[in-house]
């Protein structure tokens, strides 16, 4: 989407900055691969030097970049809250489980059905959960993350009960550690589909799902159907869950359904929050924050000699510390507290003053619905 | 409205961001590496004066309760191990931490200590699911796995040499309670009450060898992850089948959660209940808080401790109420020598024994093994020396190259209000006498035989001085 001429001009004139130097392109898409390329430059550079434990934390890190990138997208763009993607993680970590074990199909292709069973089961949830809104659509998804994967305890035969279901990582190239291998299958998974996002939230469904959130009736009367885009918005959604838990199960080795408890859910909304409601790069804070924060908490309390014990529940605490401190300081997550922190600097730097807090870019995580004027 | 005089230096700004989070991600990432490794000679984990083990526990979250005393009670064996010189000059370092019992966790944690603390060997890891989830990772990386806290079968597999197990498997328990039914309990109707997982698909494995399936009226279950409430429905199930026998696979929170509203409508079977789910110092408690949570009141609640009158069960060693049996006198002493704390607050109950006992087994172990300390040596002295080992429990254990099981035997025993107390800080509780003498069995279909050999009595010191 280009701007119009005029206002390219007017842009041009204006802005002194260094930053001008750094010509991207207008075409979303063209924007979103180069990111894309220059993250995955980083992380690949990053988890050739780091441990094989660090690359392994690195993969957890892009795995739930993934779930949260979906969430994000169905809550923060779409307006309808999930409690429930623990349980569409499940559907695809069980799928890519249950295909590796009993079928000999290639990996890329057992990835995409475990992304399709995934969507599918949000089709199904997604269809009802048109008529739900808030609170109740809440609880519609919390009954789902706590009664689904009990299901898979029932008939344990073909869902491997207690023991589970393992799964193999196909090898990796040359003498590469298995953890830097699955960091990097895990990473492109991340990348791809945080494109993909990108691309669809800068398009016409982009603009249906903010609109249908921001209003119902409006959006029906501009010609937006809005059931068909809640359903996409929970299909879109589950699919990236799904991808999730195929890489979680991948990550573990197996997959049961201790794997997938009601906390899962939780923690996937509350990182969701923290990173940035609506953002998509945000994501990435979040991610770290679920991956790390455990191992921190530990480090610290071993440097205050607090028992085992203690430094369990320490996680627990900071966690909620870390999200009221968020929600105070920036309620736009962390993504939106270093953009709002960014432009300052920004406009400080090209000499003008910064205009209120509610201007913003039009770029890919954005969270804004367009210019009416 | 939007400002879009800021709309390029946003691009350019978002290009900057990117970059920028990137290298904090970075940055973030290798700031949390942990602290170098120990100086390491050519065994990941042993120097010449230590040695660094490590397990992944419960000690948050719902399997917490009861299960987060074991691995401080192993501390407190360490403890006088390290006081006392060490085993071959090594002193023992054990790092528990905390997976809540989510298998995920397992895995990111084991490969925290395997990879990055570098570990001798995870030693006494809770949970079938959670272990199976590093099963293969710590067989494929050849870390020992050893003296899993689960009784699960499937830790004695010769694809998976490195695996342990430690407590008697639920199928040999099944057996020994099943056996003790069929000769006891002839003719009577006999129900079961099993948790919907492999503790209590083992367990009902174990007791189907024994029990002449005529004899089962009624099978019920519970699924343990959406435990809430009283198991009423599964009970007046069994009242109705007619069940006069009740064979029990519950952890202890299920015991309880069984008998409340079992004695509610009148319902008094004979309660056969597996070791995990029928320690008094760890029931009792529950039976008690569960009613009052009920709306019981006080003096209902202390009266709940009677419904561990005349339950049948199984122990593998001396239980805490043998006051006089010099294993518990040592397992006391080491506790509130070594761990006065946990001992203070939870005294000598099930699981502080077992933690005992356990660490006991791995001191045993490491002993075998030698000054020379190499993974593949210490697992070879533990097929050769294994069934010598010195432990609390009454059998000795059964490891061999061929089998990776630890107790295979137990003695059947009555909680009976006549019997002396177990005293813990949390009350006094019932205590039990053996209404058998020890059985051994295997997981297959062998019977179940009377146990003929040398019941063990603690050292006079536990480790050699070297």
């Amino acid at each position: 989407m280009t701007l119009p001429v005029t206002q390219e001009l007017s842009m041009e004139k204006e802005n002194e900055s260094w930053l001008r130097r750094l010509r991207l392109p207008n075409q979303p898409l063209a924007r979103h691969l180069i990111f894309a390329f220059c993250g995955a430059g980083i992380l690949f550079l990053v988890t050739s030097l780091l441990s094989p434990f660090n690359d392994y934390e690195v993969g957890e890190i892009a795995l739930y970049v993934v779930a949260l990138a979906g969430l994000s997208l169905l809550t923060g763009v779409n307006g309808q809250i999930s409690l429930g993607h623990g349980a569409f993680m499940a559907v695809g970590a069980y799928t890519v489980a249950l295909l590796m074990t009993h079928t000999q199909l290639n990996f890329l292709v057992e990835l995409v059905l475990s992304i399709g069973a995934a969507a599918f089961l949000g089709l199904l949830i997604g269809i009802p959960a048109t008529r739900l809104k808030g609170p109740y659509l809440a609880g519609m998804t919390l009954l789902l993350a706590l009664a689904l994967p009990p299901i898979a305890d029932k008939w344990s035969t073909t869902f491997g009960g207690d023991q589970g279901l393992s799964t193999t990582v196909p090898t990796g190239p040359g003498t590469i550690n298995p953890e830097e291998w699955l960091a990097w299958i895990q990473i492109i998974g991340a990348l791809i589909t945080l494109v993909l996002l990108a691309n669809l939230l800068r398009s016409r469904f982009g603009r249906s799902f903010r609109a249908v959130r921001d209003d119902e009736i409006a959006a029906s009367l501009a010609g937006i159907h809005v059931a068909r885009t809640k359903v996409l918005a929970f299909v879109i959604s589950a699919g990236c869950a799904g991808l999730a838990g195929a890489f979680l199960g991948l990550s573990t080795g197996v997959v049961n359904t201790g794997e997938f408890p009601l906390t899962l859910s939780i923690q996937l909304l509350a990182a969701m929050v923290l990173g940035g409601t609506g953002s998509l790069m945000g994501m990435w804070w979040g991610a770290v924050l679920l991956v790390y924060l455990p191992q921190w908490s530990t480090s610290l309390s071993t440097h205050f000699s607090l028992g085992s014990g203690a430094s369990a529940y320490l996680a627990t605490i900071i966690f909620g510390v870390v999200l009221i401190v968020v929600m105070i300081a920036a309620p736009t997550g962390v993504q939106g507290g270093f953009r709002w922190m960014w432009q300052h600097i920004a406009s400080l730097l090209a000499g003008q003053h910064a205009t209120s807090s509610s201007a913003s870019e039009l770029s890919d995580d954005a969270v804004q619905s367009l210019p009416t004027k | 409205m939007r400002d879009t005089k800021h709309t390029s230096m946003g691009r350019g700004t978002r290009a900057v961001v990117t970059g920028a989070m990137g290298i904090a991600l970075a940055a973030t990432v290798l700031s949390a590496c942990s602290s170098t490794p120990k100086a390491a000679t050519n065994t990941p984990g042993v120097t010449s004066n230590s040695i660094s083990i490590g397990a992944t526990v419960p000690l948050t979250g719902p399997a917490a309760p009861g299960y987060d005393e074991i691995a401080p009670a192993m501390n407190a064996v360490f403890g006088w191990v390290n006081a006392h010189g060490g085993v071959n000059g090594r002193k023992i370092h054990y790092t528990y931490l905390d997976d809540g019992y989510n298998p995920a966790n397992t895995a990111t944690l084991t490969r925290k200590l395997v990879l990055q603390d570098k570990i001798f060997a995870d030693v006494g890891s809770l949970g079938t699911p959670t272990q199976a989830a590093v099963q293969v990772f710590l067989n494929t990386q050849k870390v020992p796995q050893l003296f899993i806290e689960s009784g699960c079968d499937c830790w004695s597999n010769p694809k998976y040499p490195q695996s342990y197990g430690w407590q008697p498997p639920y199928t040999v328990e099944g057996k020994i309670l099943g056996a003790y039914i069929k000769t006891k309990f002839a003719g009577k109707k006999v129900g079961y009450l099993t948790q919907d997982d492999e503790f209590g698909q083992d367990f009902i494995k174990g007791l189907d060898q024994e029990i002449p399936s005529a004899s089962v009226v009624s099978r019920q279950t519970y699924d343990a992850a959406t435990l809430a409430g009283p198991l009423s429905n599964q009970v007046a199930a069994l009242k109705a089948a007619g069940a006069q026998v009740v064979a029990m696979a519950t952890i202890p929170a299920a015991t309880a959660l069984a008998m409340l509203p079992a004695a509610a409508i009148g319902y008094q079977p004979q309660y056969v209940i597996s070791s995990v789910g029928s320690d008094p110092p760890t029931v009792g408690p529950l039976l008690s808080s569960f009613t009052q949570k009920g709306g019981g009141t006080a003096a209902q609640a202390t009266a709940t401790a009677g419904l561990l009158n005349g339950v049948i069960t199984d122990s593998y060693f001396a239980p805490e109420s043998e006051v006089s049996n010099p294993w518990v006198q040592v397992e006391k002493k080491l506790l509130n020598d070594y761990a006065p704390s946990l001992y203070a607050k939870y005294g000598l109950d099930g699981n502080t024994q077992y933690g005992v006992a356990l660490a006991y087994t791995f001191v045993e172990a490491l002993q075998a093994a030698g000054k020379n300390l190499t993974r593949a040596g210490f697992l070879a002295s533990m097929a050769n020396s294994g069934k010598n080992f010195v432990t609390p429990g009454f059998v000795p254990p059964s490891y061999s190259n061929s089998v990776h099981f630890g107790f295979e035997g137990a003695e059947v025993i009555k909680l009976s209000s006549a019997t002396s107390p177990a005293v813990t800080p949390t009350g006094s509780w019932i205590g039990g006498t053996p209404v058998t003498s020890v059985e051994v069995t295997d997981t297959g279909s062998g019977p179940v035989t009377k146990y003929t050999g040398a019941t063990s009595t603690p050292p006079k010191t536990l480790v050699a001085t070297s």
